[in-house]
């Protein structure tokens, strides 16, 4: 299945791309499993993660097609 | 309620009578309460001399719409108005409005401080200062309010 994989602000800059499309052969993908196959070093515990525009954990379980954002905490207003 | 991200410059005290006159029914509400958030020339003991706000189109909107409809849902407010600025902007420039139109003062008070609050707790957007000496660093949180639940987080796997 195809996810596609968005980062934003230091984030972005630290993975040197915006966005990029990630396929798995397996069905059962989870957060956790995707950071592990575009990133080498941990998932920073501060990183927030949110899944067709809403926050959700490593452990959230993903469907084809699915957006998948990864970025730091929120600093506006 | 209406919510928008804009990338050109803001004058929020324009958006509130353009939007009074328009959206709302005449001579029913009591008063308007405003948020209006401008960018400081000071951060963290360094002097700022530009900003730069990256947001992400959709998640943005739709989590403020939330945090408005949660405000509408929870006070007696007859209508509200959210409006951010993205992009390049300076010190002394209107980052972010929020108004609150209720029959009653204290409804507006209370939904327009809930309102931005929760803004900033959970709708993404980020803050990229530039400082006098040229260096651009990505600002880490926002200072807190210690009346407002964290409710963006992240639990392991």
């Amino acid at each position: 299945m195809d996810i596609t994989v968005r980062y934003f602000a230091s984030l972005r800059d630290r993975m040197g791309r915006s966005e990029e499309q990630v396929s798995f052969d397996k069905d059962k993908v989870t957060v956790a499993d995707l950071w592990g196959q575009i990133s080498k070093e941990p998932m920073p515990e501060s990183i927030l993660v949110a899944v067709n525009m809403e926050y959700t954990d490593a452990g959230h379980e993903l469907k084809a097609g699915d957006e998948v954002a990864f970025f730091p905490p929120v600093t506006g207003g | 309620m209406k919510v928008f991200v804009t990338k050109g410059a803001l004058d929020p005290y324009k958006e509130i009578i353009e939007y009074e006159r328009t959206a709302l029914p005449a001579g029913k509400h009591g008063g308007v309460v405003s948020f209006v958030g401008t960018m400081r020339d000071f951060n963290d003991g360094e002097d700022v001399t530009a900003m730069n706000l990256d947001y992400y189109p959709g998640m943005t909107e739709r989590h403020i719409e939330r945090v408005c409809q949660e405000a509408m849902d929870e006070w007696d407010v007859m209508d509200t108005l959210v409006v951010h600025r993205v992009g390049e902007m300076v010190p002394t420039d209107p980052i972010v409005l929020v108004a609150v139109w209720s029959a009653h003062r204290k409804d507006s008070f209370d939904a327009c401080r809930y309102i931005i609050n929760y803004l900033k707790e959970s709708a993404p957007f980020w803050k990229c200062e530039v400082t006098t000496e040229g260096k651009k660093h990505w600002v880490e949180k926002n200072s807190e309010d210690p009346g407002v639940a964290k409710r963006v987080t992240r639990k392991s796997a």
